[in-house]
């Protein structure tokens, strides 16, 4: 008997790891970017899957609504309309997949062989309730410091966009 | 069909980061190299979700690097766009064999 949490899992699986292939290996610019798109939908899912809803709506409204239209509209800024990608040399491709599969058995099975022991102490629901408390903590298990710090590294690499993305002056005054 | 568990999800992130680590080996397009550095971050901030609910559900450790690591996501692909559209304004290309003059 196989439940509807069992079936939606393998769903969202599955579509999350079609798109995230699809996206490394299509030639077109524009799809790759709506693959990647979708994948990052299907990961968001198993967030809600794993009823962590606020990471679900974070990665969706940062991800999906951010950065995927910043990385497209830097696709409409460079890319000819319907030019293809350089088809990636065939040597490249061998041994990158080979170095890929290699890793990826070596991963699998350490993380197979290892017997994860789960803790024992009670369950803290991560409600929005509980996140900001524990976000704006300055007591042990708070999270004040990094917040802090996330705050500036965000502001500093807004002013790095701005002086990066700024025009220079023409010579001439 | 297994009930879906902990080792389901690590097997989807690391063959998610795999995915991202062969695009980011095969690519040579700098837009494609970011998106295939966002899957890699994704798949480590699946694990992060993953542990944080199986292993240690007390605390809210990967809650929180995982937000940590979105927002670092986030200023990270909004400054290398920056750079991205910078070196198209002066080499007309976003190869990354067109940006090594930093080499010599």
């Amino acid at each position: 008997m196989i439940s509807g949490s069992t079936i939606l899992f393998y769903l969202l699986a599955a579509l999350t790891l079609t798109c995230g292939l699809l996206s490394v290996t299509t030639r077109h610019i524009f799809r790759a970017a709506i693959y990647v798109l979708f994948a990052l939908i299907g990961i968001a899912g198993l967030y809600f899957w794993m009823e962590y809803e606020f990471i679900a709506a974070v990665q969706i409204v940062v991800y999906v609504g951010g950065i995927i239209v910043l990385i497209i509209f830097s696709i409409f800024l460079t890319q000819q309309a319907g030019e293809k990608l350089a088809k990636p040399v065939l040597n490249r491709q061998l041994f990158s997949a080979l170095a890929v599969f290699c890793g990826f058995a070596l991963t699998l099975l350490q993380v197979f062989q290892h017997d994860f022991k789960a803790g024992t102490e009670a369950a803290v629901l991560p409600t929005v309730a509980n996140i900001g408390n524990n976000m704006l903590n300055v007591s042990e298990s708070g999270y004040a410091l990094p917040f802090e710090v996330i705050s500036i590294l965000l502001l500093a690499a807004l002013v790095g966009c701005i002086v990066i993305a700024l025009r220079s002056k023409p010579e001439t005054k | 069909m297994m009930e879906p568990g902990l080792y389901h999800i690590l097997f989807i992130s690391a063959a998610l980061f795999f995915i991202g680590v062969y695009g980011f080996f095969t690519r040579r397009n700098l837009i494609t190299m970011l998106m295939s550095t966002e899957l890699i971050l994704n798949s480590v901030n699946l694990n992060f979700i993953a542990f944080n609910k199986y292993l240690w559900p007390g605390k809210m450790d990967g809650l929180f690097f995982t937000v940590f690591v979105i927002a670092i996501a986030a200023a990270e692909a909004a400054v290398g766009i920056a750079i991205i559209i910078n070196l198209y304004r002066s080499h007309q290309s976003i190869d990354v064999a067109s940006a090594e003059d930093l080499k010599y």
